[in-house]
């Protein structure tokens, strides 16, 4: 009983991890750049909700949905603007944009927000639980994330495999140089990926408003768990982000079974022997 | 930073400086107005440990308005110039705005507040360079022993006020006698200094709980940070346990404690330091947070009076919520008697810009500050002195989170304003 349970707890916060990490793994894979802020913007994410429940008084479904359409925008115009300028052959200038963007977004939320740790009310649905028997229970907040993360995934698959922009954001994937020379143009496809990234983003921060609190330096660490997610899963692959959160996920909880002290590090461990094994992850395409 | 070859000669310097200063305001003695006394301050004012110094901005102005013109000392008034650093919650940047302010500003005195990532690398220097430096709000063992203080010896420069391990055990163990529970204990210690110090078998919790028949159910020390306690909730259901206590980061307990609720585990006495010191924290938590309890270190229950404004904690406490329309918070009474401990040392020095007679001033200190009486002779080891310790209880109030002082056995001085409460 406790094994399941254990099994069930894991893949839950892995849905949680491959939220965190999809919006990672769509910007990577298209335009070959680690944002180093992301973390930091899905706690501004977080925090625009908490805007829009606690000062503006609305339905947290419809905070969710107006943040998203928000960061959406927001996504596309910071790429339009400021990344596309430092995309290039050298993989430092992005990386070091990205960098000093989390501690101007930090500070600026520090100045706006302060420092108090805050979190959005969500009535009693983040207490409230499904019971399965006396021994096992599934928390309606982490299922809904764990469901979240399945249909952003699957709402990702459709736009990448079914629709025009799919092709487009495919074939830049492949080969940025290129697409250009059939009349596309990579600055408009290169700010649509990080749009779409950023609405991915900004569920994920919403659903991470209502688990726990938030302050405006927690973003950093956040970062981590969504990298080794899509390193474990594979890069460029879609559905590997989720297998990647929810290999995360699962490993935690057995370390942490074990004693709580292995929870974090048997993670850790177990991205390193995917690493190890498979440099290039688990579903990688070929 | 090792000790440079010339700091050995710094002190002749400054006092050359001191010399050459005063001879200075002797040449001019009608019009001379006397040197500005310096107080350096470090504090967490942004990063993760930005909560402890809401109440800066607060203290600052009004401790520049009671000082006015400047201190009487020894018959002369010295101004007073108050410069801050923020430590940005980092020690390595503790430690090099601690050098800025002794190079650069040339500061007479040095004052920390927050966590030993804050005091201990601002007294390390001070005591380094041979500065007078004041600090609190880290329990004093970790602040004493962590800068490998010696108990025979104590330390020359730097003086520490708070409470200790052996207060926050008697505290705890006190709430949990409060109700009738089956003595079964959850422990939530993280992987940190003060997780590790609070687990320890010998100096920690185990040892006191051992001994008042408590049991302990141990999981581990666990990353902060963490997303997920079902380990530790299954591992508290299985063995029936019905307190659970910790230090733990907000976030974290806010995700222990929800978690709790989903998995259907419903202790009857929760205390866990840090997590349930800040009403913004509990805030935060909604209607999950009745009940819980935590260590008071300065309440506006508190029976103590400011020597600098006369105030009483409650009045202070009523002004700070006014002119900020913030709730009051712990550090609030710690950061106001660092600067009286300060400006009470000044006005006893021979000499203020002496850096030997400052630091003997503050070794002589026994005052009534708004925390408690602050006396550096009185310590369980030199150079320390302990402030009252005792266990609050949160209540909502309208919403709003109240703390209520439940436990005082070490301190019946300090009154209680409500009974211990179980749980739900």
């Amino acid at each position: 009983m406790d094994i399941l349970n254990l099994l069930i707890q894991g893949t839950l916060l892995g849905g949680l991890y491959a939220l965190f990490a999809a919006g990672l793994a769509l910007m990577f894979g298209v335009m070959r750049f680690i944002n180093i802020a992301h973390g930091d913007f899905i706690v501004v994410s977080a925090y625009l909700l908490l805007v829009a429940v606690l000062t503006l008084g609305l339905h947290p479904l419809v905070g969710i949905a107006l943040v998203t359409g928000l960061m959406a925008g927001a996504g596309y115009l910071g790429q339009r603007v400021l990344l596309n300028r430092v995309l290039d052959e050298d993989i430092l200038p992005p990386v070091l944009v990205t960098f000093g963007l989390s501690i101007i977004l930090q500070n600026a939320l520090m100045e706006g927000f302060s420092a108090d740790s805050q979190r959005v009310p969500a009535g009693g649905f983040d207490t409230a639980s499904l019971s399965l028997g006396s021994e096992i229970a599934i928390g309606l907040l982490p299922l809904s994330m764990f469901l979240a993360a399945i249909g952003v995934l699957g709402v990702l698959h459709w736009i990448f495999f079914h629709t025009h922009l799919g092709r487009l954001l495919r074939a830049t994937a492949d080969d940025a140089a290129i697409v250009p020379l059939m009349g596309a143009s990579n600055a408009h496809t290169f700010a649509l990926a990080t749009g779409i990234a950023s609405a991915v983003v900004a569920i994920a921060g919403t659903m991470l408003a209502m688990k726990t609190n938030f302050d405006p330096t927690i973003g950093p660490s956040r970062l981590l768990f969504a990298f080794e997610a899509v390193i474990i899963g594979g890069l460029g692959n879609i559905w590997g982000v989720l297998a990647g959160g929810i290999i995360l996920g699962v490993a935690q909880a057995i370390g942490a079974q074990i004693d709580a002290g292995f929870q974090i590090l048997a993670g850790h461990i177990a991205f390193l022997v995917v690493l190890a094994l498979r440099p290039r992850g688990l579903f990688a395409k070929s | 930073m090792t000790k440079s070859p010339w700091t050995p000669s710094r002190r002749t310097i400054l006092k050359g400086l001191a010399a050459s200063a005063a001879s200075g305001a002797l040449a001019t003695p009608a019009l001379a107005r006397a040197r500005p006394i310096k107080l350096g301050f470090v504090t967490p004012q942004t990063g993760p440990l930005a909560i402890f110094a809401e109440p800066d901005n607060f203290v600052l102005d009004q401790v520049k308005r009671s000082v006015g013109e400047g201190v009487m000392i020894n018959g002369t008034r010295h101004p007073i110039e108050i410069i801050v650093k923020d430590s940005q919650s980092s020690s390595n940047r503790a430690s090099s705005v601690a050098q800025e302010l002794i190079f650069d500003d040339e500061v007479d005195i040095l004052l920390a507040t927050s966590t030993p990532d804050t005091t201990n690398p601002v007294a390390d220097q001070a005591e380094l360079n041979g500065v007078p430096c004041i600090t609190n709000d880290t329990p004093w063992q970790p602040h004493f022993f962590g800068r490998q203080g010696d108990p025979a010896t104590g330390f020359d420069y730097t003086f520490h006020f708070f409470w200790g391990l052996e207060d926050i055990i008697s505290v705890f163990t006190g709430l949990w006698d409060g109700v009738a529970t089956n003595k079964v204990v959850g422990a939530l210690w993280p992987n940190d200094p003060d997780g590790n110090a609070w687990g320890h078998p010998e100096l920690g919790f185990p040892g006191a709980m051992a001994q008042r028949g408590y049991d302990l159910v141990d999981t581990g020390r666990f990353q902060s940070m963490t997303d997920d306690f079902s380990a530790q909730i299954s591992a508290f259901k299985s063995a029936g346990v019905e307190i659970v206590t910790g230090v733990v980061i907000p976030p974290d307990f806010t995700t222990f404690w929800t978690q709790a609720a989903q998995q259907g585990f419903a202790p009857k006495v929760v205390n866990v330091a840090k997590a349930s010191e800040f009403p913004q924290a509990m805030a935060a938590l909604g209607d999950r947070a009745d009940g819980l309890s935590v260590e008071v270190w300065w309440s506006p229950h508190h029976p103590f009076n400011s020597g600098l404004t006369g105030q009483t904690s409650a009045e202070l406490a009523a002004e700070y919520e006014g002119a900020t329309g913030r709730p009051w918070t712990m550090p609030l009474g710690f950061k106001h008697s660092l600067f009286e401990i300060a400006l009470d040392a000044l006005k006893r020095t021979e000499d203020p810009t002496d850096p030997d007679a400052n630091a003997a001033a503050i070794r002589t200190t026994s005052y009534d500050s708004v925390v408690g009486r602050v006396d550096f002779q009185s310590g369980p080891v030199p150079n320390i002195s302990k402030t009252p310790l005792v266990g609050g209880q949160w209540r909502l109030d309208g919403g709003r989170p109240v703390l209520d002082i439940v436990e005082n056995a070490a301190h019946p001085d300090i009154p209680l304003t409500a009974e211990l409460r179980q749980i739900g």
